[in-house]
């Protein structure tokens, strides 16, 4: 979330009761933990442990006012949205829940939050202080989208159109005749991505709609779990899960090593209509350059034939972008301001080589594009250099959001601690 | 997905006949250790395991991980668990025509498919899961090559 006020907010009392709360957010003095919270962040920055939700929290979202919603990838105690509301030292408490359905998707915009199980997205109406007003009632918006056995994720985000995008990710690695399976060759015309392996727009206020209602906006991606509208142009933003295993499945064309090192994680600026060529390319970061895949004839050594979707930007290889947040706020230093934070969830996929991730990047933008180099912003999620390599992380961040005084959260899915990064605070 | 509904009975027969899977105790996954001491008193083990931690490496590791601990929750761990120090026919199975359903260790459900392995020979299959029943923290009887042998004959 951002601090972009609703049309709801604006009426006239409502706009009173909530500049007077907001106030009193960006009032509080946050003390960042002692440690950090355990995280290594660039100087003048902190951190805190907001509240331990021992649930898996996927996605995040802050209304204006501070409430903070958190979406749980498994019903955790019959409840899978989680509200937390903080408390004067910048923690919060995990105060009520509702939503009987896991899921990972969840969003605030103009008065409504939005919430996705993994085959359905949900609405439920804000008050003027933030908070759900009826969690017994949410408003199925869309319904029957595909899901397989992985990449099941259904990521949302609204543009400011009323238009809802919900990621539905390709139930395959490469959708190969037998998935992941040594020397299967890929389906011509991949039928998966008649229905998935794309991004589907939607109406944000259009109730019960399928496929049929909506528009399959982008294609060619394999999985995207971190999507998020950019304000500066104007344009959907998506990170891709990039394929696996180049190795196992062609051994004679790929070592270990080249597949540890492949394909790139990749940041797609979407228009409609947008193909950015899964299952039959990837994106090689050292030719810098879109290959054709394996399945699909590919050796390794031959540019993509056809013309798809160049990536915005590229980063390591299976690093698995989960989460991703154009920063807006005011309070970190002016290099963030439209930039890009992109959570990093962690790799399994370059064994026998040390895995990777677990960290938050930052991508600096100009004039709404990628420019220059990204960095690691918040790292150590995972508790040591050793857990990062081996891959038994402690903490794995997933989810992003902004907080209305301009602090960024990170949801870790794997303890389900929540983070808080402030800038410039007094500890 | 591509696998029978042959398959899916298959597998399904040969879970039934297995050990009651709930409340394992899924444990922390350790770095990988020489397997069992018995295999210095037994050269024939002693050379499965050598063989077996070859194709490990080659075939199981990026989804299994170097330590056997799987990842949560897509990939599942192989220690300590029924699926692989039970029926050795289900086992076996399970390399041979791969696994296409959910399965639950200790409260976490995996997903990912299995993919079928059938490529390999018996041999390598034998030693790959006499390797893995003996490393980990594992400690269970080897497969033998005819045990093998006797499930891919079902499979056709």
């Amino acid at each position: 979330m951002r601090s972009t006020y609703s049309r709801l907010l604006l009426g006239t009392a409502a706009l009173a009761g909530s500049a007077l709360l907001y106030a009193s957010q960006t009032n509080v003095r946050v003390a960042p933990d002692p440690d950090n919270a355990g995280l290594k962040l660039p100087a003048g920055f902190g951190a805190l442990k907001v509240a331990e939700t021992g649930g898996k929290a996927r996605h995040i979202a802050i209304t204006p006012q501070g409430v903070i919603y958190v979406k749980l990838n498994r019903v955790k105690d019959g409840k899978g949205i989680l509200v937390l509301h903080s408390q004067p030292n910048g923690k919060a408490t995990v105060t009520t829940g509702f939503g009987d359905y896991g899921g990972t998707g969840m969003y605030v915009k103009s008065g409504y939050l939005y919430a996705s199980s993994d085959h359905d997205v949900y609405r439920y109406k804000l008050d003027d202080r933030g908070e759900v007003v009826d969690p017994t009632k949410g408003e199925l918006l869309v319904r029957g989208l595909k899901v397989g056995s992985q990449h099941e994720s259904k990521s949302i985000v609204l543009d400011n159109d009323n238009n809802l995008y919900v990621n539905v990710g390709a139930y395959a690695n490469a959708c190969q005749e037998q998935d992941r399976t040594r020397g299967s060759k890929g389906i011509p015309n991949c039928p998966i991505l008649d229905s998935a392996g794309g991004i589907w727009q939607f109406k944000a206020s259009q109730l019960n709609q399928r496929y049929a209602q909506g528009t399959r906006y982008a294609t060619g991606l394999r999985n995207v779990v971190g999507l998020d509208w950019n304000p500066q142009d104007n344009q959907l933003f998506v990170m891709q899960h990039g394929r696996d295993q180049l190795h196992d499945n062609w051994p004679a064309l790929y070592t270990d090593q080249q597949s540890a090192t492949l394909p790139a994680e990749c940041m797609y600026a979407l228009s409609k209509g947008s193909n950015a060529g899964w299952p039959y390319i990837y994106y090689d970061p050292q030719r810098k350059e879109v290959m054709q895949g394996p399945e699909y004839g590919g050796d390794g050594k031959t540019p993509a034939k056809g013309d798809y979707l160049k990536p915005a930007a590229a980063y390591p290889a299976h690093m698995a972008p989960n989460g991703l947040l154009f920063y807006t706020g005011n309070m970190f230093p002016a290099k963030y301001r439209n930039g890009a934070f992109i959570a990093f969830h962690g790799s399994w996929n370059r064994a026998p080589e040390p895995q990777a991730g677990y960290m938050v990047a930052f991508q600096p933008f100009k004039d709404g594009k990628p420019s220059g180099q990204w960095e690691v912003f918040a790292d150590n999620f995972s508790g040591s250099a050793e857990k990062t390599a081996s891959g038994r992380a402690d903490h794995r961040p997933c989810g992003l959001a902004q907080g209305p005084d301009g602090s960024l959260y990170v949801s870790d899915d794997s303890k389900g601690t929540i983070y808080r990064i402030v800038y410039n605070a007094k500890k | 997905m591509i696998f029978s509904k042959q398959v899916f009975l298959g597998i399904a027969l040969l879970a039934g006949a297995g050990l009651t899977l709930q409340a394992q105790h899924r444990p922390t996954p350790k770095a990988a250790k020489t397997p069992a001491k018995a295999a210095a008193a037994d050269p024939t083990l002693a050379a499965s395991l050598t063989r077996g931690a070859v194709v490990y490496k080659n075939v199981c590791i990026t989804c299994h991980q170097a330590d056997g601990g799987g990842l949560p929750p897509i990939n599942p761990p192989l220690i300590k668990t029924q699926y692989v120090l039970g029926d050795k026919a289900r086992l076996s199975h399970i390399v041979l025509a791969g696994l296409a359903e959910p399965i639950e260790i200790d409260g976490e459900e995996y997903k990912q498919h299995m993919p079928a392995q059938a490529y390999l020979t018996d041999q390598q299959i034998a030693d790959v899961l006499t390797y893995v029943r003996n490393s980990f923290g594992n400690k269970a009887s080897a497969v033998q090559v005819a045990e093998v042998k006797a499930v891919r004959a079902t499979l056709k």
